[in-house]
């Protein structure tokens, strides 16, 4: 209880409100699309605010209230700078679970399509081609630019928040991708 | 020079109180304390005018300390109680330090009260088992003190940098150092970043650049966003396990093949280490160095060494530096294209297939205009001032990140990452824990930092016991866990109840850190001693230099006593012998007073002793500076 206190009397000097989620924090419209350059700046203009170092000589309530305060806006920022946490982030506003961890009713094409990219990762770690990997992860980007561009259209225009966490599984699964192959590429690195 | 200084912080135009603020660079070779005066960061220097204070301490049996360069002159005659590079040291382990018997030091190693993985290792010294966080302590004392004396008042706090590159265990080990020495510390502050601060604000920088810093021990790249006013680490990585002294180390090894020496003692692999670092240092300028040594049973070590030879025997160090500089620029999402400019910090950076390599690897060439030894200090003391609270009308924000990704042990030995690298902090993660008994009313969690899948391959941080959960079926205790990294890059953990708000109680056991009990017992240590340890440390700082003088001046005498008149010659004798006398009176005044007076003695023979050899370059100097060159 003391924290909510502390928020609330240091809420006027510092426009922080614990209370409004990630887009009212940075006074930007709730939808899929985004003005990053507004979303960086008014990130950047909120920490210069609430960062610890600027408490650094004060209490120690102080201090910790800043860490509270700078915490919350550096995983909002990271939520929205993130396509997918984005996506997850206004799915649950409106009360949808992606079911990325129960929901494996994916298309049987596009695991095809995961299993073969899997194992051309695999021969190009064998080959230690960085080329053959530089190829792959360009293609994983396209794909993944294309999946983000349907999911705008599923949640600001269409509504449709079903089909939009079908989506975000599937981005789930080219962000395991993306992981693998920033492995794959230290794999290679390091022998 | 230290009553000039006295009167200026009331020079100050700020309207308020100027808080008295500084920088410290606790190096792995040497440290440094600087601070802002008038605007202006500036390095503090000890009463002889030197900046770097070498990160030497030495123990005594009687229990005094030294540090510094009276240290580091008898580290070749008492290896074992002559501390260097401690900071390896910090938060580490018996294991992670690898092979023992090349170092002159007698380990002790401590059972962890965590994981089982072995705790902080400990030194046995003649002055008892001291941890390297006590160790690190008398090094920032020294600096605490010369930076009060130069200021003229108490210090409100301290930046303390680290490697960027440094585990959590490490980075706790530090901020327990400064406590134990008396320093408030203000924030840990990550080497390359303070770097960027001094290097940005003096050319006011805006882009994207690398800083590669290889200091004595430690290895950071750090990629970092500089527009106005914002300093944005974008990612960091790095080898918090090689510096300089692995340099030194691969010339020793040469050494030892090259004259088929094995298993040496303590005090000829000092003096071999000794050798092989001013080797390295040589090479940087000449493209060939002879090293001689007479090693303690007689035999003769005299070897050349080309500055080829040196550079294809340390190329794989280097190459060792490029493959987290890869990494750094795949987590920032950028090429080797993308970077604005390099800049080079630490003094290892000088070494000339160094540059070369981060040239060749950026396609441009390495910024070094700034000196690469003071710039962290410079960098962390502009930051002590603005967290002091000193406005200075420019304001700037530092974002920076969590080097390694922090996780969580689950079934089967696997490490569930919680907080990944390159996150800004402060940051932190809620997870929901539950039982798996009925009635459970305890359980453990085991934190990790690395990148690794498996726990063993992982740096263990600390087992937390969360008791008094109520008892309930399995399943049916919801216990939410907070990780918190705060701005100093260190986890805090919270946990708590969620079905009926119960706190439960942490028992933290960290592995590699010091316990609160075993701090306080060390800061009583400390503060009882302290008005003895001044006392004694002077003394022992003044016998040491006198030692070091009468030496000197037997040398010289029995080399060059030639160019000496006989009055002149039996003027110098008699304040030697006055020297010698007053050696054995206990007061460090009576014999400061003879080791001046023996200075001045030789002040003209020692003119005439480089008249006989060197240029004028050194004129002015009296013996004893000669000597030490």
């Amino acid at each position: 209880m003391w924290l909510w206190r502390e928020f609330s009397s240091l809420k006027q000097s510092t426009g922080f409100n614990f209370q409004h989620n990630y887009f009212q924090l940075f006074g930007l419209a709730q939808s899929f699309q985004l003005d990053s350059t507004k979303l960086e700046f008014q990130y950047r203009a909120l920490q210069a605010q609430v960062h610890p170092d600027k408490s650094a000589h004060l209490g120690e309530a102080e201090q910790r209230v800043a860490m509270q305060q700078s915490t919350r806006v550096n995983e909002a920022y990271q939520t929205l700078k993130s396509p997918i946490r984005r996506a997850r982030y206004l799915l649950s506003l409106h009360g949808v679970d992606t079911q990325e961890e129960t929901n494996t009713a994916m298309p049987v094409d596009f695991l095809m399509a995961q299993m073969a990219w899997r194992e051309a990762l695999e021969d190009a770690v064998q080959a230690r081609d960085v080329a053959a990997l530089d190829r792959h992860e360009a293609r994983m980007k396209v794909e993944t630019r294309e999946l983000e561009a349907q999911l705008a259209v599923k949640i600001d225009t269409n509504q449709d928040y079903a089909s939009a966490a079908g989506l975000v599984r599937k981005l789930r699964f080219m962000e395991k991708l993306a992981e693998e192959i920033d492995s794959a590429y230290d794999t290679i690195d390091s022998e | 020079m230290a009553l000039l200084q006295i009167s200026e912080p009331g020079l100050s135009t700020a309207p308020h109180q100027h808080r008295l603020a500084v920088g410290v660079d606790l190096g792995t070779t040497n440290s440094l304390v600087a601070t802002v005066r008038n605007g202006i960061s500036v390095v503090l220097n000890d009463e002889n005018g030197r900046a770097m204070l070498p990160s030497v301490v030495r123990y005594a049996a009687d229990g005094s300390v030294t540090v510094g360069e009276l240290a580091q002159a008898e580290q070749s005659v008492d290896p074992t109680n002559t501390i260097v590079s401690v900071k390896r040291f910090m938060g580490r382990g018996i294991k992670d330090v690898g092979d023992t018997s090349r170092l002159p030091y007698r380990f002790v190693d401590t059972p962890s009260t965590g994981s089982g993985q072995g705790g902080m290792l400990q030194l046995r010294t003649v002055a008892g088992v001291k941890s390297p966080v006590e160790v690190s302590a008398e090094i920032l004392k020294v600096l605490r003190v010369r930076a009060e004396a130069a200021l003229g008042g108490e210090l409100v706090g301290a930046v303390i940098t680290v490697p960027a590159y440094f585990d959590d265990a490490q980075r706790q080990a530090t901020k327990d150092a400064a406590r134990i020495a008396g320093l408030n510390v203000l924030r840990l502050l990550n080497e390359p970043t303070a770097a960027a601060i001094a290097y940005g604000l003096d050319n006011a920088a805006e882009g994207v650049y690398a800083v590669y810093d290889l200091g004595g021990g430690t290895f950071d790249i750090s990629i970092l966003r500089l527009t106005r006013g914002v300093f944005e680490v974008l990612s960091a990585n790095g080898d918090s396990a090689l510096g300089g002294d692995d340099f030194d180390q691969r010339i020793h090894c040469w050494l030892l093949e090259k004259n088929a020496l094995s298993a040496l003692n303590p005090q000829d692999t000092r003096l071999l280490l000794t050798q092989a670092r001013t080797a390295k240092e040589q090479l940087t300028e000449h493209d060939r160095t002879r090293i001689t040594a007479v090693l303690s049973d007689g035999e003769v070590v005299d070897n050349v060494l080309t500055q080829a030879e040196f550079h294809s025997l340390s190329h794989n160090l280097i190459q060792r530096t490029l493959q987290p500089l890869r990494r750094a620029l795949r987590d920032a999402k950028l090429s080797a294209a993308d970077i604005k400019g390099v800049v080079m910090v630490g003094g290892a950076t000088r070494m000339p297939h160094v540059q070369q390599a981060v040239g060749e690897f950026f396609g441009q060439i390495p910024l070094n205009n700034l000196d690469p030894d003071k710039v962290v200090a410079l960098g962390a003391a502009i930051q002590a001032n603005l967290l002091a609270g000193n406005r200075s009308g420019d304001e700037w924000l530092l974002l920076d990140v969590i080097p390694l990704s922090l996780g969580i042990e689950t079934m089967g030995g696997l490490v569930e990452k919680i907080i990944p690298r390159n996150s800004t902090i402060p940051t932190a993660r809620a997870q929901e824990f539950t039982t798996y008994k009925d009635g459970q009313t305890a359980m453990s969690i085991h934190v990790l930092q690395g990148e690794r899948e498996l726990v063993s391959d992982c740096r263990s941080l600390a087992k937390f016991e969360l008791r008094g959960i109520p008892a309930m079926v399995a399943g049916a205790a919801r216990i939410r866990v907070t990780f918190q990294v705060d701005a100093d890059g260190l986890l805090n953990v919270s946990a708590r109840e969620m079905g009926c708000g119960v706190e439960a109680a942490i028992v933290v056991k960290p592995s590699y850190g010091l316990s609160d009990a075993e701090i306080t017992r060390m800061l009583q240590d400390s503060t009882q001693h302290a008005q003895d340890d001044m006392q004694a440390r002077v003394l022992r700082e003044q016998q040491t230099e006198a030692n070091q003088l009468l030496e000197a001046v037997q040398h010289a005498l029995a080399q060059d006593g030639e160019l000496l008149e006989p009055a002149q010659r039996s003027h110098i004798e008699a304040q030697m012998t006055a020297l010698q006398d007053s050696l054995r009176i206990e007061d460090h005044l009576v014999l400061k007073r003879a080791v001046n007076a023996l200075n001045e003695a030789t002040v003209s023979f020692a003119q005439a002793r480089m008249d006989k050899s060197v240029a004028g370059a050194l004129a002015g100097k009296n013996i004893s500076e000669l000597e030490t060159k």
